[in-house]
């Protein structure tokens, strides 16, 4: 019997029943409304949903009912939940921005008989679907606006539906708290669908225990409290937002800020100034891009104190962070840098209270990683998935490496099967897809491990490292580890390159091929004085073949230390006389590299790679931007790499 | 539609709000407007067209007194009024936006609305400038008025940006804010499409719907687009060289041969 259960503070009706009675007078729900924050606490809020729940049961909502979700974050929308859950039935938000046909496909897969919408637009899109819905029946709206003609008896105003829930309770003692009562820790909680980028949406089932010991390990681990705040800015239907503004806010009592639209997010962030705080490594970059231009714009002594500053922080500020001894000098210059530069910075930004961020989805880059962290903000990366409740492995603090996603989070067990999968088992692990039993059987073992479809593997220190898709994953002939996506990730980290295609899966060593960046080599060479007529004039130059290769030989140095990759060092290279281009179909049109189309277009090439030819000649077809083609000649060095042992690496290093 | 789906509109066009009774404008030898009479009714949208030079931007400024017609009458609410001055139109609940966009640049949207508010403001400068007590509760109402703008017309995000940064669209949206901050019975708009492209004027067909609809405000307006024009408006007043050729149902107006002739260039059948 897990705490919770023997506590009673098993559901989220229940936890909430508790916030309200011990924590009752603090703030639970923040919204601007009319230019003003608006504040509920946890007792108001506790009203607020039992007049909900109770309307819910007024209208005929019985135990077991999906209600589904849509609208952007609003603490109204979010209250729903729970008062969905009081009277037994199990909230279905969905992404507010899918079109018509995605609702309709997932509103019909969970029978929604219920929907509770944010506003015009997306009560519009249900009425455009309404003929195909036969199971739906009832339609609440929060916003009233623009709503006056309709006049749709299913259409139900949010605010008159908690009047009525507020007759019914009056009129129904005991109602509420009995219905709360026969809610259990096992029972389903919720159902996110997969926002389904490869085939159809899965609605994976989530059960109170998931939620509620998941998001409450992880807030213990990380030493969240009820003084805690953050903004709920990602879509509800989405499993992050969903453990962090639901699931911890109501294990640990905080705050949940939403922001006034979409669009004044980055206002509300400065406003709200969360201490805890998610977010993709995209947003993170647009940020940091931001402050560079503003800051090329800004006085030309404050750019000097900036980046004199930066630089500092640069080199000791992740330290700082860390707990690692620093010298005494450094340290006084970064107080003084927190003084005029950090401090100011963070402010701007909102981030000042900020003492916990998260970032995940895809490799944030390592520049924009350590920008955050040296002025002292304590950044990490996680890795879950919605199957998991969200927490796979979270980045310990004062124990940082960029290249890992972190040690397991609490209650997670992982490892990693023989194919190199990543797999995992915790109290998370969802119960199953809705409907979809074969899906379930082909994620989930019998025994609860779950394939996470990443390929990785643990290092010495128990730090998980993802590398790839375990489909992308390969073998050298030696039975070496080959994954080519993360050799060509950390390629890519060097400005120097913008594209590189890696070989290797059946062969004797890996080979590459690289994309110099016409932009950062350029730059380099003028500064060196060295002419060039173009790219493919440039990238064949020996100056410039010597830069990549030192970029080459630093990630085979950084692979050694690492006794699973060691052996897929990089052993030969050349660069490429041509970008690679999606008009010439090499890549796709979200410039992802097209391996096979490469792979026959540049046979010789790679023939070459796997020879000891020094050079190899190319006559190769180039499309323009207008349509007409012409053919390039070139004659292309090979180069060899520099190859570090594994045990002299350790060494070294 | 039995399901409702097309919800039936709202507002109900009511009586005469204005009367205008051969009204004739001339600066020296030039006669902008000669003998011009239409009716103005209550939570209707009117639209005035014409080719250029025709007489419209004049006519909006005889009614909100920024011109006084030399003959004829204008009667607002049952008083005549064709000699009031620009802040009198403006009490009495009369609002406009411009041809060309003249809001404050420097200062932010929310503060532009704000001025919107000016004539509703009753302290005097002292109190305001003291900002307590009844002046502060003043500002707060008035601000609180503010918000609401703002949020009918979904500029939150630009509620502190200062206006001369804005796009040209946003601008225009700006300034029916601030004529709408005036809360206003009447509500004159002079070309507010003008120079946008397709979306954002969409987006300013919707509030001037919206507008009409959700408050009654009655709506005069002045536009160039054809399509618009035969959409939105309940009736339209056709005029060339200062005078009347027609007024009507959309309908009607596309129908007659003089409006034809002279500004819709649709060849003879």
């Amino acid at each position: 019997m897990s705490v919770d259960t023997a506590t009673g503070l098993d559901t989220f009706p229940r936890l909430l029943a508790l916030n309200a009675r011990i924590r009752g007078g603090k703030p639970a729900s923040r919204e601007k409304d009319y230019g003003i924050w608006q504040t509920w606490t946890w007792a108001e809020v506790a009203e607020e949903v039992r007049a909900l729940a109770c309307g819910l049961a007024a209208l005929g909502f019985r135990r077991g009912d999906r209600l589904a979700i849509i609208g952007d974050n609003r603490p109204h929308l979010y209250w729903a939940m729970p008062a969905a859950q009081a009277v037994g039935g199990v909230p279905v938000p969905v992404y507010q921005d899918s079109v018509a046909e995605e609702m309709q496909y997932v509103l019909e897969h969970a029978e929604c008989r219920f929907a509770l919408v944010e506003n015009q637009e997306q009560v519009d899109k249900l009425l455009e679907i309404k003929d195909r819905l036969p199971a739906l029946e009832t339609v609440i709206y929060h916003f009233p606006r623009g709503m006056r003609h309709y006049t749709q008896p299913f259409l139900h105003l949010y605010a008159k539906v908690q009047e009525q829930g507020r007759e019914f309770d009056a009129a129904h003692a005991g109602f509420y708290e009995a219905e709360v009562a026969k809610g259990a820790g096992a029972d389903l909680a919720v159902m996110l669908y997969t926002s389904g980028t490869t085939g159809r949406p899965k609605g994976v089932m989530l059960s109170f225990d998931n939620i509620i010991q998941t998001a409450r390990n992880a807030a213990q681990w990380e030493g969240l409290t009820e003084d805690d705040e953050m903004l709920a800015y990602l879509p509800m239907a989405w499993v992050g937002d969903h453990i962090f503004s639901v699931g911890q806010a109501y294990t640990t009592g905080f705050c949940v800020a939403c922001p006034e639209s979409a669009e004044t997010v980055l206002q509300d962030l400065r406003e709200i100034g969360p201490t805890y705080f998610f977010a993709p490594p995209r947003i993170f970059e647009n940020i940091l891009t931001t402050v560079m231009i503003r800051i090329e714009d800004a006085a030309s002594w404050k750019q000097r104190m900036f980046h004199y500053f930066m630089a500092v922080a640069g080199r000791v500020g992740g330290d700082i962070l860390d707990g690692k001894p620093v010298p005494f000098l450094d340290r006084v210059k970064y107080k003084l840098g927190e003084f005029l530069v950090y401090g100011p910075l963070k402010n701007v930004l909102g981030l000042t209270r900020m003492h916990l961020g998260y970032t995940a989805g895809e490799a944030i880059g390592p520049d924009i990683f350590d920008f955050y962290r040296s002025l002292g903000l304590n950044l990490k990366q996680l890795y879950g998935s919605t199957e998991a409740s969200v927490f796979i492995t979270i980045q310990p603090n004062g124990d940082i490496r960029s290249d890992s996603v972190g040690v397991p989070a609490p209650g997670v067990e992982i490892r990693v099967a023989d194919n190199g999968e990543v797999m995992f088992k915790s109290p998370g692990v969802f119960q199953a897809y809705y409907k979809n039993d074969a899906a379930t059987a082909e994620t989930k073992t019998p025994d609860g491990w779950v394939h996470t479809g990443d390929a990785g593997f643990l290092d010495a220190d128990g730090h998980l490292k993802i590398i790839d898709r375990a489909k992308d994953v390969g073998r050298l002939t030696d039975g070496t580890l080959f994954a080519p996506k993360y050799l060509e990730n950390k390629l890519k980290f060097f400005p120097f390159v913008s594209e590189a295609v890696t070989f290797g899966n059946g062969r004797d060593y890996v080979a590459a091929f690289i994309n110099m960046d016409l932009e950062a080599v350029g730059n380099w060479a003028e500064r060196r004085g060295l002419a060039y007529t173009g790219y493919t004039d440039l990238a064949g130059r020996p100056e410039v073949l010597e830069l990549i290769a030192d970029c080459v030989d630093k990630v085979n140095a950084d692979l050694a230390q690492d006794d699973k990759l060691a052996g897929s060092q990089i052993r030969r290279f050349l660069i490429l006389h041509k970008e690679l281009d999606a008009d010439d179909g090499e890549l796709t049109r979200t410039r992802k590299v097209r391996r096979t189309v490469v792979a026959e277009r540049y046979g010789d090439l790679i023939a070459a790679l796997y020879s000891d030819r020094d050079h190899c000649e190319v006559t190769a077809t180039v499309t323009f931007e207008d349509g007409r083609t012409d053919t390039i000649h070139a004659d292309l060095k090979i180069r060899d790499a520099k190859v570090v042992p594994p045990g002299a690496a350790r060494a070294a290093a | 539609m039995p399901d409702g789906t097309q919800p039936p509109t709202g507002r109900v066009v009511g009586d005469v709000i204005m009367k205008v009774e051969n009204v004739s404008l001339s600066f020296g030898g030039v006669r902008a407007l000669d003998n011009v009479s239409f009716d103005v009714r209550e939570h209707e949208i009117l639209a005035i067209i014409g080719p250029n030079g025709a007489g419209k931007s004049s006519m909006l400024n005889c009614i909100n007194g920024f011109y006084h017609p030399q003959e004829g009458a204008i009667t607002y609410k049952g008083k005549r009024r064709d000699t009031a001055k620009t802040f009198e139109a403006a009490e009495e609940g009369i609002a406009r936006t411009f041809q060309n966009i003249a809001l404050f640049k420097g200062m932010s949207t929310l503060d532009n609305i704000m001025t919107g508010r000016g004539l509703k403001m009753k302290k005097n400068l002292l109190w305001q400038a003291l900002y307590y007590g009844p002046a502060l509760k003043e500002e707060l109402e008035h601000r609180a008025k503010a918000e609401e703008v703002i949020d009918f017309l979904e500029i939150e995000a630009i509620r502190k940006t200062p206006v001369g940064r804005l796009p040209y669209g946003l601008q225009k949206r700006v300034e029916l804010g601030r004529a709408l901050a005036a809360e206003p019975d009447l509500l004159l708009l002079d070309e507010p499409m003008a120079g946008m492209n397709h979306e954002e004027k969409e987006d300013m067909v919707r509030y001037i719907l919206d507008v009409n609809d959700e408050f009654g405000t009655t709506i005069v307006l002045i536009e160039h687009d054809m399509s618009v024009v035969m959409d939105i408006s309940d009736r339209v007043v056709v005029l060339d060289y200062g005078k009347k050729l027609a007024d009507g149902t959309p309908d009607e107006v596309k129908r007659n041969q003089d409006v034809i002739d002279a500004y819709l260039g649709v060849s003879h059948d």
